[in-house]
């Protein structure tokens, strides 16, 4: 069994959460190592080197443009073979917000089983918020659907959410029914008790209540709420309220990405 | 060739910038709109392929699942249909447009090159019965600002980037040997140099030895150099302070400088060893723990933020930011604070002085401004406050800070001679032409036409990059001293570098965005996110290729040269030639005349009443009291993982929080509390009291977090009116003598501070000043995150205390304000009393004997036991009888309830922890005054046991939310 999976943070100008996504793979027992992206495009360190891929949060290139976009296309069309490579050998990835708009205006989000031999197409999009305006606020998410990353969390957890374009569209209903059917979608926004409501409940008018998806493969997550922002109970807004924990919500996430590299590779 | 591309939701897309748009257009009371769709716009230059536009667009400008695109051909004109108006908005010539950069780069990644530039625009289809008239306003008053963008006329084809003229080198002397007094002042005035006569002399004296003219470089120099915002006159010169009737009484005094004669006489009285560097450097340095210190800043910025509040809010965050990492040798960013001051937001457009924005266009700008910059430099923003008065009509202010976290063998700099002088950031452009000398002037009517140089736009990405190389290149120690481009620009960053040493600058070497800047416009130029480096020689080509792996530009423009002058070049001229000393020691000595009488406001009288429900309800919707959630959320506090206390909080996350407390260590336990005491109506009737009560709610909302007295430090931010009339100045040193008592008695030193001078708006001639305000920020240790303590109540049946005596203090009140009363009883400050108080609460909150602590400060009790009982949503019992107070004829419902006696706080205690709660804080002044309940009735009982408030608290939590819930 692998020892200390390595974790590729990966950063551009405007990457501004991986220090503490770093952190978070480090306390779930990863070793993680930030990146700039243009030591990859460079050739000078390789994709390869790693097991798992994270894509921070943050405000890549400023969202100009559109969000996460001028990212996306350093992936496609400078990085795609080597991202290829990295998921076709089995490795994990995870998208957290801006890391999130990467993955799904690249098309590695939700993707399709047969990515290796057809071109990254954008099938769904994360776009402005209905209130038109940033906001941070905590959420409740509904876990559910087949992925790696998702395993052994509670029925209802509770994270951060700190966007301005963070709603999930699809191109048609087919996308919609594939994602169901594939069981792609893994968060969905909902009240303390688990049920789907209109805002702020859904913070961004997303459509079902998406708030992260996977591949078909349930290796790749992307999603808007931030779990490095809950790794510890003193993160919770009520922290004095609520029952004894060891650790807080988020913090499973990154455990799991770990765990699996550990045991398959 | 020139693209013109318009980018387009697709149908069915819900329009939220439309929507937008929309709301803000009937808020103008414009009704006649249907609808309003918004359109982004690319206008490329370049040589290229139909093809390559067609992937451009496809590839790169829209989103392909919501977005649809046109391109339009060159020179056609939009077919509008007649109930439809289209209004484009494009930046002027030379204003930065922070989306360049990045479209450019998107194109190469794609493979294209032959694109020179890209400009965009935003187009706004109004459909709907408008008359023209309305369609300006709508335009003037929401779509543009006039500063930095223009309307697009679709009747004339832009030749999009204009092409500024190149310079040519021509150097300009101004003839001051021989210019009379009035021609001194005329060059002053002309050259917006806004030096006095005296100044002027001792510039003229200098060059007279000299036997030669200046420069306008060097007058320009020299004008920066001792400008009220670089030099601080007020504060270091002398005063001559006469008082009438003032208690308590200060008597007549000549002042040698005043801020060494209270704020850092403090800080030198006091001593504190954990003071690391005080009054130094770009922000004041305390040490958090064995290897690490904290920096804390907090600057203005008023005058660019009136004009254009979104550029000048952001380019404010951005400044400050940047002292943080210009501090010792650069700290790390990790929270940030913004306070601001608005006139009303529901002011009629008749009450909107002449020249002046209104002041919900100012706030929403404002806060756009804050949150683009912090959030994009991913620093959370923890803490703050807005107030409202009409007086800040012309003159809002903006307070932004920022404090960092810096090893502590990193925490000093030492420019050596031999080292080079390297900029590092941005290129430099027309930006902020005149920012230093623009702030030391008073607003006027025709400031947004004469100064509009000194606006700017900031690009929080480009400042991203330069704090995440320069950190690297601080850790592998390549270079000696930092400093940041601030106001005056190159001009102060290297004259303050090379005080010492002297330097020697090649302008031309200096980066430029565009091309036909003069030599003294390079100089002074106040373009955002550049900081200048001393670097030793031999570390030069490491240190470039830090900047150099990430894309950020380092040029080496100079060196500092051991000669103590100032010597600039441009292609081989020398330009400016001045003696360092008399740069930075030369000015003459400042003499003012101050002089505070007490003003007698009429005390009102108002009718005693059985019920208090409604005021009660009013207060709450004070636009001082009332939620910021709004403001709040749009701030991202949460980001690098370190909140703790939020700055909402409660059972569904929206009470108000009263300061914030930080982690910002991922393997420490260790914490940072944030505060802000600020409260400019006490300053009505005495600013001695105000700076009292400032310092005193600063403390005591640290206290209400859990935190302790020990390790506190604070900063002082004064914004006041023109210095030069004695009133305003007799106002500051009041305030400035409360600032040393108070501090004094509690032991707490200042570290950094700053003063904002001349916020007064005159139009033809009538000068309206900002009420004084001081701001008190203060920031301590806490040494463990996980005993803090926040403000909503928490449980049904657990106990409620109030502590601090309560006193007839109505005056400069919330509730005197909604009956358009001052008063003259102004809340002072007992520190003997409080000290001890401070003590034993953190004490009992150390040993986890409270649940929930609220400070009382706006509103009074009232209002703090209305907010901790609605924000847990929880009721309330509470029997004023019980409140302790201190035994005056004015004592009744009225000034328990609403008097705003600074020293107080609201307490939640688990009935198991009673006897050990009531132990702790044995003989000080508490009173066990009620209980929460699970009804959501809050009920108070006056001093005759009779109900005084009754409401439910989900209609006093409305009444909170409701008035800012845009």
């Amino acid at each position: 069994m692998l020892k200390n999976p390595k974790v590729c943070i990966l950063r551009s100008a405007g990457t501004n959460c991986d220090q503490e996504t770093a952190a978070a793979f480090s306390l779930a027992g990863g070793a993680p190592e930030l990146l700039h992206i243009n030591s990859l495009v460079s050739a000078n360190r390789q994709l390869d080197d790693f097991h798992i891929l994270a894509l921070p949060g943050g405000f890549s290139y400023g969202d100009d443009v559109a969000s996460g976009k001028i990212f996306a296309n350093e992936l496609r069309f400078k990085l795609a073979e080597a991202l290829r490579k990295f998921i076709a050998d089995g490795k994990l990835i995870i998208g957290i917000c801006n890391g999130f708009q990467i993955l799904v205006k690249s098309g590695f989000l939700p993707g399709s089983p047969a990515r290796s031999k057809e071109e990254l197409n954008q099938e769904t999009s994360l776009i402005l918020n209905d209130s038109a305006k940033f906001e941070a606020r905590w959420v409740y998410l509904k876990p559910g659907g087949r992925c790696v990353w998702t395993k052994g969390l509670k029925k209802i957890i509770y994270l951060p959410v700190a966007h301005g374009e963070g709603k999930f569209v699809v191109q048609d209903k087919n996308v919609l029914n594939r994602l169901k059917k594939n069981n792609q979608i893994v968060f969905e926004y909902c009240d303390a008790q688990g049920q789907p409501g209109g805002y702020p409940v859904n913070p961004n008018g997303s459509l079902e209540n998406i708030a992260g998806i996977t591949d078909p493969t349930g290796r790749i997550l992307g999603l808007m709420p931030h779990p490095e922002r809950h790794l510890l109970p003193a993160h919770h807004p009520r922290k004095d309220q609520i029952k004894f924990k060891q650790e807080g919500d988020g913090l499973q996430i990154f455990k799991n990405g770990v765990k699996y590299v550990k045991e398959n590779f | 060739m020139q693209y013109k591309i318009e980018v387009v939701d697709k149908p069915g897309i819900f329009d939220a910038v439309g929507q937008g748009v929309s709301r803000d257009i009937a808020d103008l009371g414009i009704n006649g709109v249907k609808d309003v769709k918004f359109i982004q716009v690319y206008i490329l230059d370049g040589d290229l392929a139909q093809g390559q536009v067609t992937s451009i667009c496809q590839e790169l400008l829209i989103d392909k699942v919501a977005q649809d695109y046109k391109i339009l051909p060159e020179g056609s004109l939009p077919a509008a249909k007649s109930s439809q108006h289209v209004v484009e908005v494009a930046y002027n010539p030379g204003v930065m447009d922070p989306v360049e950069a990045s479209v450019l780069k998107g194109i190469k990644d794609l493979g294209i090159g032959g694109v020179g530039s890209v400009k965009t625009a935003k187009k706004y289809i109004i459909s709907g019965k408008l008359s023209a008239a309305q369609l300006r306003t709508i335009s003037d008053k929401l779509l543009y600002n006039k500063l930095i963008q223009h309307i697009v006329n679709p009747q004339i084809t832009e030749s999009g980037i204009k092409q500024l003229p190149a310079y040519n080198f021509n150097l300009v002397t101004v003839d001051l040997l021989n210019a009379s007094d009035r021609r001194l002042l005329e060059i002053s005035k002309r050259g917006q140099l806004f030096l006095n006569l005296n100044e002027m002399r001792q510039i003229r004296d200098y060059f007279r030895k000299l036997k030669r003219n200046p420069t306008d470089c060097e007058l320009e120099t020299v004008a920066q150099t001792w400008s009220e915002h670089c030099y601080h006159k007020t504060f270091r010169g002398n005063i001559t302070y006469k008082e009438k009737s003032a208690t308590p009484c200060l008597g007549n005094m000549a002042i040698k400088n005043l801020l060494k004669s209270t704020i850092m006489k403090v800080t030198r009285e006091l001593d504190k060893s954990w003071c690391v560097s005080v009054f130094k450097d770009n922000a004041g340095v305390i040490k958090f723990d064995r290897k690490n210190n904290i920096c804390f800043k907090v600057e203005t910025h008023n005058h660019p933020s009136a004009l254009e509040p979104f550029g000048g809010a952001n380019t404010g965050i951005g400044g400050v930011i940047r002292d943080a990492m210009g501090t010792g040798l650069g700290a790390k960013p990790i929270l940030n604070s913004d306070i601001f001051c608005f006139a009303p937001v529901d002011l009629p457009f008749s009450k909107v002085p002449s020249g002046a924005l209104h002041p919900k266009r100012v706030m929403k700008g404002v806060v756009s401004g804050v949150r683009d910059y912090g959030n994009k430099m991913g620093i959370p923003t923890v803490n703050g406050a807005v107030l409202f008065h009409e007086n800040f009509a012309g003159n809002p202010l903006v307070y932004c800070g920022t404090a960092g976290i810096i090893p502590k063998d990193k925490s000093f700099k030492q420019t050596n001679q031999g080292d080079l002088a390297v900029v590092v950031g941005g290129a430099t452009g027309r930006d902020g032409i005149h920012g230093a000398t623009f702030s030391s002037g008073e607003l006027t009517h025709e400031s947004e036409t004469v100064s509009s140089g000194a606006v700017q736009i900031g690009n929080p990405i480009q400042e991203k990059k330069v704090l995440d190389t320069i950190l690297q290149a601080r850790d592998q120690n390549l270079y000696s001293a930092i400093t940041d481009c601030g106001a005056g620009g190159l001009s102060s960053a290297i004259g303050e570098m090379g005080a010492e040493l002297g330097a020697r600058v090649y302008l031309d070497k200096v980066p430029l965005k565009y091309s036909g800047l003069s030599y003294m416009e390079i100089w002074i130029s106040e373009s955002q996110e550049r900081m200048v480096l001393s670097v030793p020689p031999k570390n030069i080509d490491k240190l470039i290729s830090v900047f150099a792996n990430e894309n950020v530009q380092a040029t080496v423009i100079g060196e500092f040269t051991g000669t103590k002058r100032l010597e600039l070049y441009y292609q081989d001229e020398l330009v400016c030639d001045l003696d360092m000393q008399f740069l930075h020691e030369g000015i003459p000595q400042i003499a003012k005349q101050a002089e505070y009488i007490q003003v007698k406001h009429h005390e009102p009288k108002i009718a005693r009443k059985k019920d208090y429900t409604g005021d009660l309800l009013k207060l709450l919707g004070h636009l001082d009291i009332c939620s910021k959630e709004w403001v709040v959320r749009q701030y991202d506090h949460e980001v690098q993982g370190g909140s703790i206390i939020k700055p909402l909080v409660g059972i569904k996350n929206d009470g108000p929080s009263d300061a914030s407390v930080t982690k910002p260590l991922f393997d420490s336990n260790k914490g940072i509390i944030i505060s802000n005491g600020i409260n400019f109506r006490f300053g009505f009737i005495d600013p001695y009291w105000m700076a009292a009560g400032c310092i005193d709610e600063a403390l005591r909302q640290i206290i209400s977090v859990g935190g302790a007295l020990k390790e506190v430090a604070i900063l002082d931010n004064f914004c006041w009116g023109n210095p030069d009339k004695p009133d305003r100045l007799g106002a500051l040193v009041r305030a400035a003598f409360g600032c040393y008592d108070t501090a004094k008695a509690y032991g707490v030193p200042f570290i950094s501070g700053k003063d904002s001078f001349y916020n007064e708006f005159s139009v033809r001639g009538k000068s309206t000043p900002i009420p004084g305000t001081l701001l008190i920020s203060a920031i301590s240790v806490m040494d463990d995150v996980n005993k803090a303590v926040s403000m909503y109540a928490k449980e049904p049946g657990n106990l409620i205390y109030v502590l601090g005596n309560t006193r007839d203090e109505l005056g400069g009140s919330h509730y005197y304000d909604l009956h358009k009363s001052i008063g003259n009883q102004v809340p002072k400050v007992y520190p003997q009393e409080s000290l001890a108080l401070f003590t034993a609460l953190s004490k009992a909150s150390e040993k986890g004997l409270v649940k929930s602590i609220h400070d009382c400060s706006d509103g009074g009790l009232a209002v703090a036991l209305a907010e901790m009982a609605f924000s847990g949503g929880l009721g309330m019992q509470v029997f004023l009888q019980e409140v302790p107070y201190v035994k005056s004829p004015g004592i009744s419902n009225e000034s328990i309830l609403f008097s705003e006696s600074n020293s107080r706080f609201v307490v939640e205690v688990e009935k198991a922890r009673q006897k050990d709660f009531e132990k702790q804080l044995k003989g000080r002044p508490f009173g066990l005054v009620g209980c929460l309940t699970a009804k959501a009735d809050f009920r108070v009982h006056g001093l005759d046991g009779k109900i005084c408030v009754d409401a439910d608290v989900s209609k006093l939590k409305e009444a909170w939310r409701a008035p800012l819930r845009w």
